[in-house]
């Protein structure tokens, strides 16, 4: 199976093709989507198979390349189309393929009835193969691809209501906030691969390689400006500050395509790079640091943008910012393998939580739609009291939000307790511990918090909108409640293979799936971390205990504040209409990033333009030629043709001559 | 036949033009179709350099009979290519039909006169590409000069009459100071003919190298254009017909940056060397300069004019890191530079004939009315972009990295920005055209890509993923030639510290250029 590796890029790539030449011909919905969903299926099942494969070999040989055919090759530099599958990549092909396949089943009844069905459809196959060459590069260029990949198809996707102008802008911010991040990873590309190649000859960018070549890079130095570099392009693809302000407004897409790209996997690319290249990046204690604080920054400020809003896309957007901080905080702990298991989980409950949006949107706009009302089918003020109509949307829906806040026995608990747990214990940054510990209890709080005050806004109370539109609110079809029964399964019991080893009762079966992947290194961290504080487990069980008491805290406040006495919340705002301002507009940073770089580059292209090129240059350009001109016309006079002109001209030259002499 | 076909090749179009001169003046259908069937007859005979090329440094397909013997001048109708001119003459013989074509309905006028500059332009450029003779070159050089300027001054735009003068007066400059330093290269080389072989083994001191660089630097200067000698660029794009600027765009600027691989370089090693610090600054300040200014453009082919000299700034920063990725990155970018420029004025000129205006505030929501030109004009905008899979991509890349490995590497850094600005000003003026509401009602009665103009963009839509997916072929035919300019280079470096030295390069037979006698 290993060696049919190509074929699960290949898939989704005949999947978008197809559609894209001969879906608006075909127009038949059910083939269109048919063909697509079964294209990524078909992906999964290869994967499956693969997974099956590696589980069966001994742990240290589970990494096998696979060169499809030579790429760019030029002088000492080489890039082959190649494919690495390792467990790290095997659970990223499972996540993109599974998820990605209950996507793609969803959109068959969300996008019923849309005028670009076929495109959508398109873009969205061809996003899983990039996402796919992502995961799946054996080398950073091929990596790149998917990196980039992933990046178009955002925009199109985006941007697929184009005619709307907030459409083509959100498209546009994201595919440039990208660019400003793929800017440093082809900067850490380039360092890294000169480093090596100028100073040990070892010319590559090849990670199996470079893994084998990594005892050769030094700590600091050199690898922590490639690193930094290459951290900048995990912010700009996964949203940290500061390149985090494309995602909330990317929203602006269809909602599957928020679940898949915008939460399950597309901005999970920077965590993943960070974990492919775990042997590098924790040979750079700063960047590791750097990387931390940002997560941890990311979690906190992100999550107060949270509650605030009320657009039901918007607070899960925000809400995956926050997440990404967390998984971002385990990367630079050095918890490689809690980022990742995060990654996971967090791909089962936040996919089920945007696809429960959606369905909400479904329901919202067909009741609207019905009553002729034109309200937001988008905002929480107009909802309520949905779960009476909306059953399976609302379990589903719950037990995901009870995964996110961190509730024990469900997936997200395990995942966010190990990496707040490893912020606290980690050896690497010392007294920053307390701090990044700290702030992820408190980024967890809020969660719980805006979470719980989403559902209840949403789900529970009295219906906002007219009797008439209500009456014709029902449950979405099984297109679209089966995949959000498979996920919200997934959100509960998705966690158990990554149980805490201090719980005891399972063993840790996802740790010691990855232990070859992070163990060169965790082999590098040993030589220069003190050999970290010893944690007794009652340590550990008491801040398992506080956590929980966190997420309790943060349900509680929202149910204080939106069921209990909704009246509190307005009060607030009219006493601190200021702060809330300011938090309701994200803090103004959209303004900020205009008023920095966007502004000042228009200026100083109009001024180059219409100051520089056309004034100075051209003007010294025709200001010569007019010159040229000029002294022709004055030395065209000399050749007149007239017999006086040349006798006086004579008669002039003379009386220099004699002068000349005269005078010297 | 290996000997003639680069001969037959370069003078079939002016067969067309023969055959043109006894066409009535009012057929223009015909005259399009004689025009047509040249260029692509050309083409055909183009190929077989392709599939008989052998992967080395040496020049084929060589043809050499002297021409001029006027007392000690010897001029040699010398021609041959290498791995370096090999792809520029397909990408010549490539863009002439598709230029020719993209004409059909957009000139009305003087058609035949029209299809006769074309054809002599296309001479003009292949036999530049091919000449192996220093005065053949310049020869060549100065007849690609006259068509252009006609095709500029009569079918032109507005301004027509201003962008050819300034068009050629630019290029007049520095033509003439080219043939100034060819002169004195002769001279200093003792007489006899103007073989460039000949050339490249000669060893001159220092000084004489630099004012005679700078003369040749400075003609190709002006026809890449570099920052600031660009500003006849914008005007010349925007005044002249599609097919004109297609052209100028695609192959002419070639022609500078050719220069500089072709002769610049490997005449004038230690010069060049002295003065690449001068020259990866201005192209540099070209990348980040043009894209800033494109950015705030209001006109789509002035955006598209600025975006070229963006682009080419790329190709310079590439060869000047005088390594196997940086040429071969700058190389292989003026190819998809020809591809994807000129599918973008190609684009342009759609919408031009279609509405006459090319003001990006006159459009928006075109996509809605016109999707196959949407997702056309898509794809080619991110291949200019340079998204990995497309042929911008690996151009940029291994110019980016042959930089960085270079002693340009924080040149290479600041240019990298330019990916970013690349995407910013692309992208607007896309979504500001085809985007948002198609509101103006002018724009809701545009016609969709007829099955001629699908038919010119296909060839170049394939093009783009080829090259993208699979450059291997075009990298391996040029990278011996490659390695040659370089080792040139090096080796001449050593030899102009030491004056004295044979003038001999070792590997670089004088008297017999090696295939010469195949």
């Amino acid at each position: 199976m290993l060696e049919y590796v190509w074929l699960i890029p290949l898939f989704p790539l005949l999947g978008a093709v197809f559609n894209g030449l001969l879906g608006k011909k075909i127009k038949n919905e059910a083939v269109i989507g048919g063909i697509a969903t079964l294209m990524i299926f078909c992906s999964f099942l290869v994967s499956c198979g693969i997974l099956m494969q590696l589980i069966g070999l001994p742990a240290e040989e589970r990494v096998f390349e696979k060169v499809v055919f030579p790429w760019i090759h030029s002088g000492n530099f080489k890039a082959d189309m190649a494919f690495l599958v390792d467990p790290l990549s095997a659970i990223m092909i499972m996540v993109v393929t599974g998820v990605g396949s209950l996507i793609h089943l969803y959109s068959i009844g969300y996008m019923h009835g849309e005028e670009g069905f076929y495109r959508y459809f398109s873009y969205l196959n061809l996003f899983a193969m990039s996402m796919l060459l992502l995961v799946l590069g054996g080398n950073m260029l091929v990596m790149f691809i998917g990196w980039e990949g992933v990046g178009l198809c955002s925009y199109l996707l985006i941007g697929y209501y184009f005619h709307k102008k907030s459409a083509g802008d959100a498209a546009k911010k994201a595919f440039v906030m990208n660019r400003v991040g793929d800017f440093g990873f082809l900067i850490g590309l380039f360092t890294l691969y000169w480093w090596l190649g100028s100073n040990h000859n070892v010319w590559t960018i090849n990670f199996t390689e470079i893994k084998a070549a990594s005892s050769l890079l030094p700590y600091g130095g050199v690898v922590t400006i490639a690193t930094l570099c290459f951290f900048v392009g995990a912010t700009g693809k996964s949203a940290q500050i500061p390149l985090y302000t494309w995602l909330p407004d990317a929203m602006e897409g269809p909602t599957p395509v928020s679940a898949l790209i915008h939460a399950a996997t597309m901005v999970t690319a920077g965590v993943y790079m960070i974990g492919r290249m775990s042997f590098v990046f924790v040979k750079a204690p700063d960047t590791m640091m750097v990387i931390a604080i940002v997560g941890a920054a990311t979690a906190i400020f992100a999550a107060t943008i949270g509650t605030a809003q009320n657009d039901i896309k918007r607070v899960l957007a925000y809400s995956t910012v926050s997440q990404l901080g967390f998984m971002f905080l385990a990367m630079g702990v050095g918890a490689f393998t809690a980022g990742v298991f995060h990654l996971m989980t967090h791909a089962f409950f936040k996919a089920c939580l945007f696809l429960g949006s959606g369905s909400v949107i479904h329901a919202m706009h067909h009741a609207l739609h019905h009553a002729h009302s034109h309200d937001d089918p988008q905002d929480m003020r107009n909802m309520g009291g949905l779960r009476k109509a909306m059953p399976i949307t609302f379990i589903t829906f719950l037990v995901s939000t009870i995964a996110i806040a961190g509730i024990p026995g469900f997936s997200g608990f395990f995942s966010k307790d190990e990496i707040l747990w490893q912020a606290f214990a980690n050896p690497f940054h010392g007294g920053l511990n307390i701090f990044l510990w700290g702030t992820g209890a408190i980024a967890a709080c809020f969660t719980a918090f805006y979470m719980f005050r989403l559902v209840f806004m949403t789900f529970f109370g009295e219906c906002r909108i007219t009797a008439k539109s209500k009456d014709h609110l029902h449950e979405s079809p099984l297109v679209i409640t089966i995949p959000l029964m498979v996920l919200g399964f997934l959100a509960v019991f998705g966690g158990y293979v990554g149980m805490p080893k201090l719980l005891g009762m399972l063993p840790n079966y996802f740790e010691h799936w990855l232990e070859p992947v992070f163990a060169t290194a965790q082999g590098y961290a040993q030589t220069y971390v003190h050999a970290g504080a010893h944690h007794s487990h009652a340590l550990e069980w008491g801040l398992m205990g506080l956590s929980v008491v966190i997420a309790v805290i943060g349900i509680a406040i929202a149910y204080i504040l939106y069921i209990a006495s909704p009246s509190i919340p307005a009060r607030f705002t009219a006493t601190f209409p200021a702060l809330h301002r300011a938090v309701y507009n994200k803090w103004y940073i959209d303004e900020l990033y205009d008023f920095l770089f966007i502004n000042p580059c228009k200026a100083l292209g109009s001024f180059l333009w219409k100051g520089f090129d056309v004034l100075v240059i051209d003007g010294i350009v025709d200001g010569v030629a007019k010159v040229v001109m000029g002294l022709s016309g004055m030395l065209k006079n000399l050749q007149s043709g007239y017999v006086h002109n040349y006798a006086l001209s004579m008669a002039l030259g003379v009386v220099v001559i004699i002068a000349f002499y005269i005078f010297r | 036949m290996n000997d003639t076909i680069l001969s037959l090749m370069t003078f079939t179009p002016l067969i067309g033009v023969l055959i043109l001169f006894f066409i009535p003046k009012d057929s223009h259908a015909i005259q399009r179709g004689v025009a047509f069937a040249t260029a692509l007859a050309t083409f055909f005979i183009s190929l077989p350099l392709v599939t008989g090329f052998v992967t080395n440094a040496e020049y084929q397909f060589v043809k050499s009979v002297p021409w001029i013997a006027a007392g000690p001048f010897q001029m040699n109708y010398h021609v041959g290519i290498d791995g370096i001119s090999l792809w520029l003459v397909i990408l010549t013989t490539f863009i002439m039909p598709i230029a020719i074509l993209s004409t059909w309905t957009a000139v009305e006028e003087k058609v035949k006169e029209y299809m006769i500059c074309l054809l002599l332009l296309e001479v003009g450029m292949l036999g530049a590409f091919i000449s192996l003779d220093l005065f053949l070159f310049y020869i060549f050089w100065e007849v690609m000069l006259i068509p252009m300027y006609f095709i500029i001054g009569i079918w032109g735009g507005k301004q027509k009459i201003y962008a050819a003068v300034k068009f050629f007066i630019y290029t007049m400059a520095g033509s003439v100071l080219m043939l100034v330093a060819l002169i004195a290269l002769y001279f200093k080389a003792g007489g006899g003919d103007f073989n460039l072989t000949r050339f490249y083994a000669l060893s001159l001191d220092p000084a004489t190298q630099t004012w005679m660089f700078l003369a040749f630097a400075f003609a190709f200067a002006i026809k890449v254009p570099l920052f600031p000698v660009h500003t006849w660029l914008p005007l010349a794009h925007t005044e002249a017909p599609t097919a004109g600027s297609v052209i100028l765009a695609a192959i002419l600027l070639k022609m500078g940056t050719y220069g500089y691989v072709r002769f610049a370089i490997p005449l004038f090693p230690s010069a060049s060397e002295q003065f690449t610090p001068l020259l990866a600054t201005l192209s540099v300040i070209g990348v980040i300069y043009a894209s800033l200014v494109a950015m705030v453009q209001e006109d789509v082919k002035k955006l598209v004019a600025y975006s070229s000299v963006a682009h080419l700034g790329f190709v310079m920063l590439g060869i000047y890191a005088l390594n196997q990725q940086g040429v071969a990155g700058g190389m292989l970018q003026m190819l998809n530079h020809g591809v994807s420029t000129g599918a973008l004025f190609l684009i342009v000129g759609f919408i031009y004939e279609r509405r006459h205006t090319r003001l990006i505030s006159d459009f928006g929501g075109l996509s809605k009315q016109m999707p196959i030109f949407a997702t056309i004009f898509m794809i080619v905008t991110f291949s200019s972009i340079g998204l990995p899979g497309t042929n911008g991509f690996v151009g940029e890349f291994l110019v980016l990295i042959g930089a960085f490995e270079s002693n340009l590497r924080w040149y290479a850094v600041v240019a990298s920005s330019g990916v970013i600005l690349s995407a910013v000003y692309m992208l607007w003026m896309f979504q500001r055209v085809m985007f948002g509401e198609l509101d103006n009602p002018k724009n809701k009665t545009l016609p969709d890509l007829n099955a001629r103009e699908i038919a010119i963009m296909l060839p170049l839509v394939a093009l783009i993923f080829v090259m993208g997916i699979y450059p291997t072929p075009f990298i391996d035919k040029m990278a011996p030639a490659i390695d040659r300019v370089i080792q040139q280079g090096k080796m001449k470096q050593v030899a102009a510290v030491v004056p004295q030295m044979p003038m001999v390069a070792p590997g670089v037979d004088v008297t017999v250029p090696p295939a010469v006698h195949k």
